[in-house]
């Protein structure tokens, strides 16, 4: 019952933190050179987290590792394709980086507040009151 | 990668944003003075950013999230000087010329709002990454 207590959020709020630390890079790099933002795909890595994934290793014998627990879901980072790409090779665009930074900001906390309700939930099941 | 990364990248960019708000400081402050000797003159000075990968990161590869950016250098601007006849100015040259820095106002000005841009945005961003660490941390409260 425990293993999948939080759901998707478990692993949605590690993507998500992943991401904030992409979208900060283009925006740190905002005036780098020939620099190329870059963006993880959500949707894709989530679907390879749900339960059409492939399944996981069996493990047999003691000394095997179990490659599912704990692992953050492989993260693919593509190259965003820029509306105006600036003269000095740069791809970032502030406006469209603000905006995935304030959008990956709400999903997380949304997340964040999922889990936090879960446990809640749990906390008032095992106080029985 | 972890969230504790933000604070890195964002804190490099905000060491080379205030590099550049540096040399436009620089360059402002320099934008009127004039040397008898072309050769001698202030030239504005720009930083030019390159993107930092994390090497001590084993994950930095796969992951190629955990860049922040860096000065790679200052370069002085190659516009000829203006030259000027001022005879009473103790600077002038033989023929009663001097020459001003290649200081362009205009073009410092607008540099300096886009650095100032630049800087704000980051901080938000540090600003946005310790609130949700916070939030984090204080999970199941």
């Amino acid at each position: 019952m425990f293993d999948n207590l939080f759901g998707i959020h478990e692993q949605a709020l590690l993507l998500h933190g992943q991401r904030l630390g992409v979208l900060a890079t283009n925006l740190a790099n905002a005036d780098t050179p020939n620099y190329k933002a870059r963006d993880i795909d959500f949707s894709a890595v989530l679907a390879g987290t749900d339960d059409g994934a492939p399944l996981p290793l069996q493990v047999t014998q003691e000394g095997h590792i179990n490659l599912q627990s704990g692992s953050t879901p492989a993260v693919d980072l593509k190259y965003r394709n820029p509306y105006q790409a600036a003269l000095d090779g740069n791809t970032v665009e502030m406006p469209v980086e603000q905006a995935a930074f304030a959008e990956n900001n709400v999903r997380y906390q949304a997340s964040l507040t999922f889990i936090n309700m879960r446990i809640a939930d749990m906390q008032l099941a095992i106080a029985g009151q | 990668m972890s969230l504790f990364n933000v604070f890195n990248v964002s804190g490099s960019a905000l060491n080379a944003e205030t590099v550049r708000l540096n040399t436009t400081a620089s360059n402002l402050a320099n934008a009127e003075t004039v040397n008898g000797d072309a050769t001698k003159i202030y030239r504005a000075r720009h930083p030019v950013f390159q993107s930092l990968m994390d090497t001590s990161d084993p994950f930095a590869e796969s992951e190629g999230a955990s860049s922040g950016v860096r000065v790679l250098g200052i370069v002085e601007s190659t516009v000829p000087p203006l030259q000027r006849y001022a005879p009473e100015n103790p600077l002038a040259n033989k023929d009663g010329y001097v020459f001003a820095s290649n200081v362009n106002p205009i073009e410092e000005m607008t540099n300096m709002i886009s650095a100032n841009r630049a800087f704000a945005t980051n901080v938000d961003v540090i600003n946005t990454a310790r609130d949700l660490l916070l939030k984090t941390i204080s999970m199941g409260h």
